[in-house]
């Protein structure tokens, strides 16, 4: 059982402080059923691309990689290789992890991925690049710690952009904005607070300078207990339920729905330094959830799906060569995945080469041909038509990389 | 609704409380009394330490209504060394290993650690050596972060300690890089702590000669040559100019080269160097610098020619850094952020830039003149814009009123701080923690988040409940119930009350347990603002 956005709101009026604050207070506000929503995934670790969209045409990669490698997909497709990338063209193939949960999603043209994607920084430092990428400044440009790239583009939406930021706390991408709420959906259960107290809290700030965002943040986190209510009801009616990034994902497709339009999320445990694994394995295993999460959201969006777009991001790729520890280390090109409802997905897109020894970068990564702001920056003038005197306000210095996919 | 609070009655004897209260405390308490008759504070008066101090508690309050606020003040702007502290703080201080170790031997034991791990025969062996490593420095770090917040609790200097905090955000490094987490215990007492109160360029010297900075902004990979121009930014950006002082490209560029050979060195055997070099080689406590990667050259910096000089030529640098009008101006503003308002008064900031310079960077004489402002006097007025606590001072500050520390010296301190620094982690706070070399905004503002805020009332209710664990044993096996803390305890009637409005004090009364009665007072309005 879920809300719909008019009980919802039925159910909001009916709590006497939203009275008091009155309608036009952002708790109210829900966006319309066909307005663009946006959600961008943060991988956090450094997924290794190699082996998420697999260079298949690449001899060197089957060299570099003699445990970890994903198989060729067999030359008949009737006779499928055990275990084996699954073909998205003649250059490329899926990791087996995604095929059930992604393959739907690429056929129906909803999925895209674009490889050599990422950020210039070669720190190949995790919080150095992360940092680079969520502040969204050009590299040799002027810098501002306090100012997140998410945070330039709700303010250039204006009153337009409905934020949220599913974590626990509020990550760089974030900084400066105000009044965004942020709320974790990975371990909520029962609501903090019973409705007493919440109401005794509310009514403790009723005229403090704070009154309305503890009145959104009681809010909203009494929305995510509820829907953990339902999940609840639903376990014991039997239904299979939903585990980990699933789970967290049909939540944040039903706030996504009914409530915001701008949204952020992390998922960590990518940094495979140790027993990454190949076709199966520690690598394989946070695919699949990870891709049963992504299917879940689309689902659990209902018709809003048509009007989502959805961007998976990382910090950087691995080493192509596995190290002596059967997993990969630090690297530099990564792959991002482009995800909707209304895609023109079924395509490797984005500035590609071959993967050689030629076109490796300093023998051991992928170069990054597609730079995270540029191609953020085009998707963010095809769903928003943002000017680029507007996009150079979120990307400073950027040039927009339309790959006309959204 | 259930006895949960002193009995009303306890209003009626209020005198005879405060006088008592006072009395006892003055025994132990080890400042020099003024003769003067004790007042209980007023609104104000607690205002004004829940401003300069981490908060007001039982031992603060007693003092200043015996010496009023200048003499505390001034007792404030001396602290006594560590010998001064408490004897259960000294104690629990000397129980965190690796405190009282200096810091040339802890990264030495890293370093050979570091090569044993290296020379392992085979894989496996070094991922389980790397990980019991790791833990090791995890360790470092917790009881770094220990020996932090136990001062800020209990320290009697706590301004000193309030000033420590800023500077460990003014200078902020991150822990999680490189060897980091070993270094923080020496970096917070010895680089910060020390000189919190001191000049200002002895403060920035310390931290130029220090490994943790010199490690977290890549000085330590920058050499003649082959220049790494990160920590030479930071200096001027964030450290002592400020970003629009006026200095180009080209001045960080200089300034890079003057920081040259400063370095790390873990292992603490000497680099082996020229005859005619080795003289102004320097290796102390993980500090090195070495003329070998020195630039040596003559440099141009903010237009002034510098001579070179190796070592002196980079103290020479960054004592005309720190006596900069533009860094006289960037320190007082921030300072005044901090203590005074989101948006401080520009005429404050330009006295007290006036007075930095006047007095050489004296940290203690700036503060001085900011507390003693009208500006200040201004901010703490009825009236006045509300400022949020921070979430450390919101931590800090709630455990001092919750469990009225100062109030009898025979009381347990905390033991497990592991709750406290989680706390601070999920409100977006860590200790050691901030990414990026700016440290945490100082504008209040940005603590004002919908989820950041219903956050922070779990937080109060764990404070105020009787199973916060900050008790148990440092393996985290559970001491004896402790039961709920008693906010204000003795001093609440007859000191705390007055700090509610009437609007909180009856949402007080729906109180049904003591639980939600320290949850409700820990999220009130009045609680949460500065």
């Amino acid at each position: 059982m879920t809300l719909t956005r008019r009980e919802l709101i039925k159910h909001l009026s009916s709590l006497p402080m939203l009275g008091l604050a009155g309608g036009a207070t952002r708790v109210l506000s829900a966006p319309d059923a066909g307005e663009t929503r946006f959600l961008l995934v943060f991988l956090r670790g450094a997924v290794d691309a190699a082996n998420v969209l697999v260079p298949t045409h690449s001899s060197l990669y089957y060299e570099m990689r003699p445990t970890i490698a994903i198989a060729k997909p067999g030359s008949d497709p009737a006779a499928s290789v055990p275990n084996a990338a699954i073909a998205l063209d003649d250059r490329w193939g899926l990791h087996p992890a995604l095929a059930d949960s992604m393959l739907p999603l690429w056929r129906s043209r909803q999925l895209a991925f674009v490889p050599f994607a990422g950020s210039p920084d070669l720190s190949r430092s995790h919080f150095e690049t992360q940092d680079t990428i969520e502040a969204g400044r050009s590299l040799d440009g002027p810098r501002d710690y306090g100012s997140g790239f998410m945070a330039r583009l709700a303010e250039e939406l204006g009153g337009g952009a409905l934020s949220v930021s599913f974590t626990d706390g509020m990550p760089a991408c974030w900084q400066g904005a105000t009044g965004v709420p942020n709320v974790s959906l990975k371990a909520y259960g029962k609501a903090p607070f019973d409705d007493r107290q919440a109401e005794l809290l509310r009514q403790l700030h009723a005229k403090s300078a704070w009154a309305e965002p503890v009145n959104e943040g009681l809010q909203l986190r009494r929305e995510v207990a509820q829907q953990y209510e339902a999940e609840m009801q639903e376990v014991s009616r039997n239904a299979i339920s939903a585990k980990g990034f699933e789970l967290e994902a049909r939540r944040m497709a039903r706030l996504m729905r009914e409530r915001f339009n701008l949204g952020f999320i992390d998922v960590g445990g990518w940094d495979t330094h140790v027993n990454e694994g190949g076709a199966t394995g520690t690598l394989a295993s946070q695919l699949g959830k990870l891709g049963r999460g992504l299917a879940a959201f689309s689902q659990e969006m209902g018709t809003a799906w048509g009007n989502t777009t959805v961007v998976v991001i990382s910090e950087f790729g691995r080493t192509l060569r596995e190290n002596g520890t059967k997993g990969t280390d630090h690297g530099h090109g990564s792959v991002y995945w482009l995800l909707g409802g209304s895609l023109r997905g079924g395509v490797i897109a984005g500035q590609q080469v071959d993967v050689t020894a030629a076109t490796l970068n300093q023998n051991r990564d992928y170069p990054v041909l597609n730079d995270v702001r540029s191609l953020l920056g085009g998707v963010f003038q095809r769903l928003y038509g943002l000017s680029n005197e507007r996009l150079a306000r979120v990307f400073p210095r950027a040039t927009a990389l339309d790959l006309q996919l959204v | 609704m259930h006895t949960h609070r002193t009995p009303r009655s306890a209003t009626g004897s209020r005198p005879f409380v405060w006088t008592a209260l006072v009395t006892l405390l003055s025994m132990f308490v080890g400042v020099v009394v003024q003769a003067r008759e004790a007042a209980p504070p007023s609104v104000q008066d607690l205002r004004w330490l829940n401003r300069v101090a981490w908060g007001a508690d039982a031992q603060s309050i007693a003092q200043l209504s015996r010496l009023g606020r200048r003499a505390w003040l001034e007792q404030q702007l001396r602290p006594g060394g560590d010998s001064s502290l408490p004897a259960a703080l000294q104690q629990a201080l000397a129980t965190t290993p690796g405190i009282a170790r200096p810091l040339g031997e802890v990264l030495a034991d890293v370093q050979a650690e570091n090569q044993r791990i290296n020379q392992l025969p085979n894989e496996i062996d070094k991922q389980a050596a790397r990980q019991a490593r790791n833990q090791a420095a995890q360790q470092a770090r917790y009881e770094a972060g220990r020996a932090q917040l136990l001062r800020a609790v209990y320290s009697p200097w706590q301004l000193q300690e309030r000033m420590t905090w800023f500077w460990l955000n003014h200078f902020s490094v991150h822990a999680d890089k490189a060897n980091l987490r070993w270094m923080m215990a020496d970096w917070q007492d010895h680089a910060l702590r020390h000189h919190a109160l001191g000049k200002f360029e002895d403060l920035v010297w310390a931290t130029v000669t220090h490994p943790a900075m010199l490690e977290y902004l890549d000085n330590t990979r920058s050499a003649a040559g082959k220049i790494n121009e990160n920590y030479a930014r930071e200096l001027l950006e964030l450290h002592t100019l400020g970003v629009d002082a006026g200095y180009s490209q080209a001045d960080v560029q200089e300034l890079a080269r003057v920081l040259t050979g400063m370095g790390v060195n873990l292992s603490g055997k000497a680099a082996r160097l020229k005859p005619e070099l080795q003289n102004a080689y320097v290796l102390n406590q993980g500090f090195e610098f070495n003329p070998a990667r020195h630039d040596s050259g003559s440099k141009k910096l903010l237009g002034m020619h510098v001579q070179p000089g190796g070592l002196e030529e980079v103290r020479g640098v960054i004592e005309r850094l720190a006596r900069h009008p533009a860094t006289a101006l960037s320190i007082s503003r921030k300072l005044a952020t901090y203590f005074v308002a989101d948006e401080p008064p520009a005429a404050l900031v330009e006295r007290m830039a006036k007075r930095f310079t006047q007095v050489d960077g004296d940290i203690a004489a700036v503060l001085r003149m900011l507390f003693d402002s009208r500006e200040f006097a201004a901010s703490l007025a009825d009236g006045a814009p509300v400022r949020l606590k921070d979430p450390t001072q919101f931590v800090i500050s709630s455990l001092r009123l919750a469990y009225n520390t100062g109030e009898g010296n025979g009381a347990a301190l905390f033991n497990n701080l592991r709750p406290v620094q989680g706390w601070l982690s999920q409100l977006n706070q860590p200790q050691y923690g901030r990414i990026t070399p700016d440290g945490y905004p100082l504008a209040t503002a940005t603590w004002a988040n919908p989820g950041q805020l219903a956050r922070r009332f779990e937080i109060a209710r764990a404070i105020g409940g009787s199973n916060s664990g900050l008790f148990n044993n440092d393996d985290n096996t559970s001491m004896a119930p402790t039961g709920f803390p008693r906010p204000g305890g003795h001093l609440y009637y007859s000191v705390w009350q007055q700090l509610f409005s009437p609007d909180t004090r009856s949402a007080l009364e729906k109180a049904n347990s003591q639980a939600e009665w320290n949850l409700l007072l820990l999220a009130s309005p009045e609680w949460m603002s500065q």
